[in-house]
């Protein structure tokens, strides 16, 4: 198949991404769920690319869940916003980088915001300067830790160790990518894709090695619509979402699903094991789940981290599957250690899914 | 044009989602909440556009508009450049400007959301804290997330979180002066107030319902809401 077309109109939804001097704020979400990610975020482009990426302690959650559970005024969101620009004023940075998607979406649409309005952002400055005595200035550039990634795609490649190809039969690993709502669902220009052409993560997915399966709910939502999920009686939207994107991807057997959003990669985790223990469907081969990833734990996979070292052990589906058919080593027994090499205990194995 | 639809209009997000929808459905043919529940986007538009405010009313008191998951997909698709999402999130805070959210079984969810993420975030920084991620509360986590609960500083430190420590990264502790600039923040800006009338509204509709409520969120009245399902909201009920 000829895909110069295609690749022609992707360039069309390529978006400008600093090359250096980050100031960098964290996601609630995947320090939560996934602290391993932010710390291999950090190795790679601080340790392996030697970038300069500032964090100052005193940042804060956006507020971004609390806007979209709808019990944070915009107001409020936006000062608190504003406070983060102002510490990365402050710092001297002009470079504002994300490390999550609902906070991504929720600073475009500040910034559409601020532009469309500008009587709003002299509002909002007045805000901040009474509550904090704090000035800002808005960022040059923003982008998503996503973004850093696969600006520097090729450089990861080259530092590679393993590559996403099935050792056993030589073919490419199948992936499907899932780049979250907020990435690009409003302002599709603020992301590389756009809303369409999701490239962001198949970027790095064709660059190491796997190839991108186009299955027919690629752009569904996983389901967490915020208060759908946060209220245990909404929870049923939430796992319908996860579960109409698992039985339209099933058919084409995808190795693994690559994230883009911290969110997402904990409901399509979570949602496969609840779907088990309620249904008795897996989803993977022979009572195996799908394994979910963030794109740093990629990256690190990649660069040949150790799994542990990334925190893969706190996935609820087990990641070995795809660990043996790359050729990953890893030690079964180090998986549940704690820092000094101290035995945690164990899991218990679900009723359904196979557990390593 | 009544008081409500006025009230509606000052909001910038109304402003900028609505312009002039021709009813064509797009939004809900791409809408996972239009999948699950008894809801259009759609119709929510088409209400707005007759600038009723009786009709208003009773939308600002439904389970419907509660029912969003805010995931923007009805943005990008409409050909008009409309937002419902952000329609959605304009009606919601009037709803509770209003105290009309305390007249819908979704509406009143708002109270366990403002006294999780809403105390989360003054009092830790956060939104989410896994110290209060209980598993008992989130059977769907699993027995890994029971695990690293149950080990929680052990496995923070293993992968390199600074939990609860002070300094930079992953769940550091944050600073005293930025939690008392986050509260001078929301005390500013309306956030206060709103958490204040999340409580007032709710104080009074536990106390028509007859059902207990004090500050724990054990007790009966943030129970009930965290967990009541009418079984009326979706398409096959």
């Amino acid at each position: 198949m000829k895909i110069e077309g295609k690749r022609s109109i992707w360039k069309e939804y390529q978006k400008e991404i600093a090359d250096d001097h980050y100031f960098y704020v964290r996601s609630c979400v995947r320090q939560n769920f996934f602290p391993g990610s932010e710390k291999t975020f950090l190795r790679i482009f601080r340790d392996e690319m030697n970038k300069d990426i500032f964090e100052n302690p005193s940042h804060t959650t956006c507020s971004g869940i609390g806007y979209h559970g709808d019990i944070v005024p915009f107001e409020t969101a936006m000062t608190m916003v504003a406070r983060q620009f102002a510490l990365m004023t402050e710092a001297g940075y002009k470079n504002f980088v994300t490390s999550c998607i609902t906070s991504f979406g929720l600073y475009t649409e500040i910034l559409h915001t601020w532009h469309q309005f500008p009587e709003v952002e002299e509002r909002i400055s007045r805000h901040l300067k009474n509550a904090t005595g704090r000035e800002f200035h808005i960022p040059e550039n923003l982008a998503h830790a996503s973004d850093i990634t696969y600006k520097f795609r090729k450089e990861i490649a080259e530092k590679g160790k393993y590559r996403l190809v099935n050792r056993f039969t030589g073919e490419p690993l199948k992936a499907v990518d899932h780049i979250g709502c907020h990435y690009a669902r409003m302002f599709p220009e603020k992301g590389i894709g756009g809303a369409e052409y999701p490239y962001v993560l198949t970027g790095m997915i064709e660059e190491w090695g796997g190839e991108v399966i186009d299955y027919p709910e690629r752009r569904h939502c996983c389901g967490f619509g915020f208060r759908q999920y946060l209220i245990q009686a909404n929870r049923g939207y939430s796992i319908a979402c996860s579960k109409r994107k698992f039985d339209s991807m099933k058919p084409f057997k995808p190795d693994f699903i690559l994230t883009n959003c911290p969110g997402c990669p904990m409901f399509l985790d979570r949602w496969q094991y609840a779907i088990s223990e309620m249904e008795g469907i897996t989803y993977g081969e022979n009572g195996q789940g799908i394994p979910v990833l963030t794109y740093e734990e990629l990256a690190g996979m990649i660069l040949g981290y150790d799994p542990w070292d990334l925190g893969l052990q706190v996935h609820q589906v087990p990641i070995e599957p795809l660990l043996d058919k790359i050729g990953i080593p890893y030690d079964p027994a180090s998986k549940f250690l704690g820092k000094e090499g101290k035995f945690l205990g164990q899991p218990n194995a679900p009723s359904f899914l196979k557990f390593y | 044009m009544g008081l409500l639809y006025n009230k509606l209009t000052e909001d910038i997000r109304f402003v900028e989602g609505l312009k002039a929808c021709l009813n064509c459905g797009t939004c809900t043919a791409i809408c996972p909440a239009a999948e699950f529940y008894n809801y259009q986007p759609r119709l929510i538009v088409e209400i707005l556009q007759t600038h009723d405010d009786e009709k208003i009313e009773q939308l600002l008191k439904s389970d419907t508009i509660w029912y969003c998951g805010e995931c923007m997909s009805c943005v990008t698709r409409c050909p008009r450049g409309n937002a419902p999402g952000l329609l959605i999130t304009a009606l919601r805070s009037l709803s509770q400007e209003m105290g009309y959210f305390v007249e819908s079984e979704k509406g009143r969810q708002q109270l366990a959301i403002k006294r999780t993420v809403g105390e989360w975030i003054l009092n830790y920084g956060y939104c989410l804290f896994p110290a209060n991620i209980l598993p008992e509360l989130h059977p769907e986590q699993g027995p890994v997330w029971e695990w690293e609960h149950a080990n929680l500083e052990d496995v923070m430190q293993r992968l390199g979180a600074n939990y609860q420590q002070t300094g930079p990264g992953v769940l550091r502790k944050i600073p005293q002066e930025a939690l008392d600039e986050i509260r001078r923040i929301f005390d500013e800006t309306g956030g206060t107030a709103r958490f204040d009338k999340i409580e007032k509204f709710s104080r009074q509709k536990a106390e028509e319902m007859g059902m207990k409520l004090d500050e724990k969120n054990s007790c009966e009245y943030v129970k009930h809401i965290y967990t009541a399902n009418n079984k009326n909201h979706t398409q096959s009920k």
